[in-house]
């Protein structure tokens, strides 16, 4: 496979790393879009990111035309290979005192990117996937909701989603119909915004960033940023890995694993507005990295 | 009461949970993040088991460590029937112990290779993988011929035995460390009678069997 040639994907900043999970100066190794990087994080909390060579075993021996542009965002650590804009795609939410923020897991995937985005936006899928979790049947219609792409903000926003939930998170005390609101702001990032069990004016925040590390394999770094001042750490990281742990299987076993993006690929039902609409928005803005562009 | 130190995607603790659950014996589960906060390398868990490996139980203050072992104890104490792990056979016995640790040895491969793939385990991924095909080429032709002598288990009885509970797990979970169980048919009619035990339960990744019969 040759390294990635996607200058829109190349430009993007993306997820490397959960900051909170890698002590002070230690080099972690991994690989973004087929490129070996090494990156560290400093006492004063500021990373630094670079192409991984035999010669550059420490943060402070790497010169500032070998480091590659470094953000902190959201609990990791973010990188490109390209030019990337000057900020991330804002998530308010995260600064909120009360609130509980973890990495759940970072797990490996053998999906592309656009595959893993599409299946997070996916409800229908529910009931089968999450049986007494996030859905059980007879609860299986995926009711009426709403898609738009908004132009200012260049993202997806799918709002007016409802779904009866067994339970919805680990603050859950038994099944409720559970609003939802996507965002898709980033071509591999997702925000799902869902009703909080504890408090009916907010809503719990969790976030699935993919770290690309080729066009069929990710690393999938799962933010959470929830209300629920009585579960552990571990407890809440438990909850959403298993939930991440049913859909890895099905992300595993789809054919092809680049997103086709042609509208005749495959065929959409209802449900599946928010899908069309993502499909739509990465052709547009000409990706071709993950996907199977539609032929011109 | 018993205490299982768990991981949900741990398969050597969804041996556990499986046979409690054919038992339907209750049990209090102690989460432990193995993954990402390697909480079974804590001081704390390595009080209770220096190897640092999951799954531990404490029925009563009896602390135990590896699957296999828990096994046996669970289904010598807890099985009623006897079936499970049969303690008045010896013949059978020994078959058990042979295929629980062959368990022992798709835990090494298989589940070595999902651990790479997924959680980015520093492994020699071809090695487990290879290793893995082997194991699988020898369970399903002993499956096959079993098959052929009307045999439904691992074991020679006429009813599961632990044997297919340790042997169960990391083989539905094998894809996810990129070793396919497409050229093992009798592995996988295997695996469809094992889901369709009364009490089978699933854990992530795991699904549960399809309504149809059992596949032919």
């Amino acid at each position: 496979m040759t390294k990635c040639t996607d200058p829109v994907v190349l430009n993007l900043w993306h997820p490397v790393g959960a900051i909170a999970e890698i002590a002070p100066g230690a080099v972690q190794r991994t690989v973004l879009l087929e490129e070996r990087l090494s990156f560290a994080v400093g006492v004063d909390g500021e990373p630094v990111v670079w192409r991984s060579r035999p010669d550059l075993r420490r943060a402070d021996e790497v010169a500032a035309a070998d480091r590659l542009p470094a953000k902190s965002a959201y609990g990791y650590v973010w990188t490109s290979l390209g030019s990337p804009p000057a900020e991330l795609f804002p998530i308010p939410e995260y600064a909120e005192p009360d609130r509980r923020r973890l990495n759940a897991a970072t797990f490996g995937v053998n999906v592309s990117a656009p595959r893993a985005i599409e299946n997070f936006l996916d409800m229908g899928h529910f009931p089968y996937v999450h049986t007494d979790i996030l859905g059980a049947e007879p609860h299986t219609e995926v009711k009426e909701y709403d898609v738009e792409i908004s132009v200012d903000r260049d993202e997806i926003l799918a709002t007016r989603c409802r779904f009866f939930q067994p339970m919805a998170s680990t603050a859950s005390e038994g099944g409720a119909d559970v609003d939802y609101v996507y965002r898709v702001p980033h071509p591999y990032c997702s925000v799902l915004y869902k009703s909080s069990p504890v408090d009916e004016s907010r809503r719990d925040v969790i976030a699935i960033f993919l770290q690309p590390v080729d066009q069929e394999h990710v690393r999938a770094h799962m933010l959470l940023c929830v209300l629920d001042e009585n579960s552990e750490d571990k407890v809440i990281k438990r909850f959403q890995q298993t939930i991440f742990g049913q859909d890895k299987p099905i992300l595993e076993n789809q054919v092809p694993k680049r997103l086709p993006l042609d509208p005749r690929a495959e065929t959409p039902i209802r449900a599946d507005k928010s899908a069309i609409a993502y499909r739509r928005w990465l052709s547009q803005k000409g990706v071709t990295y993950g996907v199977i562009p539609a032929a011109a | 009461m018993i205490t299982l130190y768990d991981y949900e995607l741990s398969g050597n603790c969804y041996k556990l949970r499986l046979l409690m659950s054919f038992l339907g014996i209750g049990h209090k589960t102690v989460p432990v993040d193995f993954y990402p906060g390697r909480e079974h390398k804590s001081e704390w868990f390595l009080k209770l088991n220096p190897l640092g490996q999951l799954p531990v139980i404490d029925d009563d203050g009896l602390i135990l460590r590896d699957a296999q072992a828990i096994l046996v104890y669970l289904a010598s104490k807890y099985d009623p029937s006897g079936t499970w792990y049969p303690r008045e056979n010896p013949a059978l016995l020994g078959e058990i112990s042979q295929w629980l640790a062959f368990a022992d040895g798709i835990t090494a491969t298989a589940s070595t290779a999902r651990l790479h793939d997924a959680l980015f385990y520093d492994f020699d991924i071809e090695a487990a993988r290879a290793g893995a095909h082997r194991l699988f080429r020898i369970l399903d032709e002993h499956l096959w011929f079993a098959e052929q002598e009307g045999r439904q288990w691992i074991c020679s009885a006429p009813h599961p035995t632990i044997a297919d509970i340790a042997c169960f797990p990391y083989i539905m979970l094998s894809e996810e460390g990129g070793i396919s169980r497409q050229d093992y048919p009798a592995i996988r009619r295997w695996c469809d009678r094992v889901k369709r035990i009364k009490g089978f339960i699933v854990m992530s990744g795991v699904f549960p069997a399809g309504p149809a019969r059992a596949a032919a």
